[in-house]
């Protein structure tokens, strides 16, 4: 993984340093709330129901075990406890002291970590494929292009100050993990004609009150212009992104407006009137960022490393459901893809104790490279894990409250911390994942993959408009209710779901859950899933299961 | 308000006219508007002339003779909106304007370096400021991950030249 060199951590020490000192003007009132709220924010710092939130990034979702103790003792010294893991791969804790906040930040700087721009109208952390670098049907791993995107938006000085904030994915797989088609600007890895590696460039992407699926702006970049191209996308948004209406600020209402082909046309014209001589990557610099993320000292497969897991899963009935669930395939004979569940039943999505955390970093070393990666689906995974010792490592998982072999079924939900912690949300969301989890739990293995996804309020931060379900929360009168669609979808055959009815109360949304499950069911072919179902026999079915007939 | 040069205070040369009043000797800055409907007008006059842009304009409208004014002001109405930032920044690197950039409006302390950064060289700042030492945020850093206009090196060069 990448580390930091002098420059990173010089750098660093002097954004901690710039902190600090915010925070002292705040505290002798050089700095009213008003002024300092934009610097805290850029600094991951929200003011939330109950305390203050700070969000932490990580980059791409990769961590290193110092990092996740890191985690831990900021959990346990600072917060009561632990943690809780994002939809953008970061982490967040809940319960944090304003006074606290540049020591929690100076902490973290001696790990490699920090909060930059992970809120406020910025670029914030790049996301990706939390299988990159071991995945087979990768075209290389996209991190090093994170991370040259990461160093190239940090303190931007034009665009630190822009409408809204700003989401970057890059993914290199046939296989979206990264849900690239939802962000501002999204970026596959791509071959041209001649079988060079270039980049696929999305813009417009996004969910929220107005859900949009970004469109092709440039269909093959040659590698070294990623960020003066980059550069010309932003200036452009900068320039021309609405800043009368929050609620249209994003770049996808820009793109929406202009239309694609004009909106390429205005980015290209930039592109070809700048300079791009500095900013041009030159391909020692890709080379120099790419080593870093070199493969580890794989080893070779055991000669009876097969034999032994088959036998380990012939034996245990529960081993067996989490391997097929839990572990795939990885690009080296012998090693496997292990995640590890977030999402215990009953349990709030995402949150990781001191303990936990401590745990991850051990078995990181103990049975990988020292290597974790945190999912947009709110999972831990662990990269590395050889074939023979799979069954010991789920053991030490199971008995820490992190085997739960539902990785990508029912229960597996994505939730915002919704109404529990949230000063945007209208309604819950925690207890409504935690009870919908615990119901669809006994029939999950026949549902089979199934993404649910709930947010508190129309932000979205749950991305209930790509669940296959997606619930959303909504304040009627002072009481909860929650809206519920089918069929969306965040992977490459990504989309919008449609909003099967009338919003239903709280106690209600298990029943209404399980007579969408039921058309599912009975109408699937072929294996598809349910966005596939919803494609093929509309919304009518699913509307008459939930409403009646009308 | 004061005006702040290469981190000093300093008198403001320049007489700031307003729309439809009588342009005066000396130095004098118009609106973008006036400069749109009288530019004929004043363009006869002998002294220097600036002009004070809102961030709505686009820079390929005033790129193209911008090299006529002694100074550019430019203008953040609030500190969140950042179009200037682009306006600045564009003017010094694709239209090689060499006058003064003034930033106005809604600035705060910790965008001075952000400012500087992209070609602004004078602000406008509230009285407490110097009291204040806003100042010394134009060397709160002094590591950069990305060029800008004001040659400084950055991190990317920094790292080929230790190589």
């Amino acid at each position: 993984m990448y580390r930091y060199d002098e420059f990173d951590r010089r750098f660093l020490d002097e954004r901690v340093a710039q902190y600090r000192d915010q925070v002292r003007r705040r505290t002798i009132g050089q700095l009213s709330e008003d002024e300092f709220r934009p610097l805290r924010l850029r600094n991951g710092l929200y003011l939330q129901l109950h305390a203050y939130m700070l969000r932490i990034a990580v980059p791409y979702g990769t961590l290193s075990p110092a990092q996740l103790r890191m985690m831990a003792h900021v959990a346990r010294k600072y917060d009561k406890g632990y943690g809780h893991f994002t939809t953008r791969q970061n982490i967040q804790y809940n319960w944090i002291k304003l006074e606290d906040t540049p020591d929690i930040m100076a902490d973290f700087a001696t790990v490699e970590m920090h909060s930059i721009q992970t809120s406020g109208n910025c670029i914030r952390n790049t996301t990706s494929d939390p299988f990159a670098g071991v995945t087979a049907d990768e075209i290389e791993d996209p991190r090093p292009y994170c991370e040259i995107i990461r160093q190239w938006s940090t303190l931007h000085p034009e665009f630190s100050w822009l409408p809204r904030k700003f989401k970057i994915a890059v993914s290199a797989s046939e296989t979206d993990r990264a849900a690239v088609h939802i962000h501002d600007i999204g970026i596959y890895l791509k071959r041209n004609e001649a079988g060079e590696v270039g980049f696929q460039i999305l813009i417009g992407g996004g969910l929220g009150r107005t859900p949009l699926m970004a469109q092709v702006l440039r269909d093959w970049l040659p590698k070294e212009h990623l960020l003066s191209y980059l550069e010309a996308a932003l200036r452009v948004y900068n320039e021309y992104g609405r800043r009368d209406n929050i609620f249209k600020a994003r770049i996808k209402i820009l793109v929406q407006a202009l239309g694609i082909d004009k909106m390429r046309e205005a980015v290209e014209t930039e592109w070809a009137r700048m300079d791009h001589t500095k900013l041009d990557l030159n391909p020692e610099i890709i080379a120099s960022i790419r080593a870093h993320f070199a493969p580890p000292a794989y080893a070779a497969p055991a000669a009876d490393g097969d034999a032994q897991l088959n036998a380990a899963t012939a034996s245990d009935k529960a081993f067996a459901r989490w391997v097929k669930y839990n572990v795939h395939p990885h690009k080296q004979p012998g090693y496997a893809i292990a995640v590890a569940s977030l999402k215990p039943l009953g349990r709030p999505p995402g949150d990781c104790s001191a303990e936990q955390l401590e745990l991850v970093a051990d078995l990181s070393e103990q049975y990988g490279f020292g290597e974790v990666r945190v999912t947009h689906e709110q999972n831990l995974v662990f990269p590395d894990i050889r074939t023979e010792n799979l069954y010991a490592f789920y053991k030490v998982l199971a008995a820490n409250g992190m085997g739960t072999a539902n990785a990508g079924l029912a229960s597996d939900i994505i939730a915002c911390p919704g109404l529990d912690y949230c000063s945007l949300a209208n309604a819950r969301s925690i207890p409504v994942a935690e009870s919908l989890g615990k119901h669809l739990a006994a029939r999950e293995e026949e549902i089979g993959p199934m993404k649910i996804k709930i947010s508190g309020c129309i932000n979205a931060c749950g991305h209930h408009h790509v669940g296959h379900i997606g619930i959303l929360g909504v304040d009627k009168n002072g009481e909860e209710f929650y809206q519920i669609t089918v069929g969306g979808s965040a992977d490459e055959n990504s989309a919008v779901g449609g909003i099967v009815g009338r919003a239903v109360a709280s106690d209600q949304v298990n029943g209404a859950v399980d007579k969408l499950l039921d058309v599912y069911l009975k109408q699937r072919v072929d294996g598809e899933d349910l966005p596939a179902t919803y494609r093929r026999i509309g919304a009518e079915p699913f509307k008459e299961a939930v409403y009646g007939a009308r | 308000m004061v005006l702040v040069k290469a981190g000093k205070p300093i008198e403001d040369c320049w007489t700031h006219v307003e729309n439809g009043d009588a342009l005066p000797e000396g130095p004098v800055t118009v609106s973008w508007a006036r400069w749109q409907t009288d530019r004929d007008n004043i363009a006869k006059s002998p002294a220097d002339l600036g002009v004070r842009i809102p961030n709505t304009v686009t820079t390929a409208e005033i790129g193209a003779e911008a090299a006529r004014f002694g100074t550019i002001i430019v203008n953040f109405p609030n500190f969140g909106d950042g179009r200037a930032f682009s306006q600045a920044r564009v003017l010094r690197a694709q239209y090689g304007y060499k006058g003064e950039i003034r930033a106005t409006g809604g600035v705060l302390r910790d965008q001075l370096q952000f400012m500087q950064r992209c070609g602004i060289d004078a602000f406008e700042v509230p009285e407490r400021a110097m009291a204040e030492g806003w100042f010394d945020a134009l060397n709160e850093f002094d590591l950069f991950y990305q060029p800008a206009e004001d040659n400084r090196p950055w991190i990317q060069r920094q790292r080929r030249g230790a190589n």
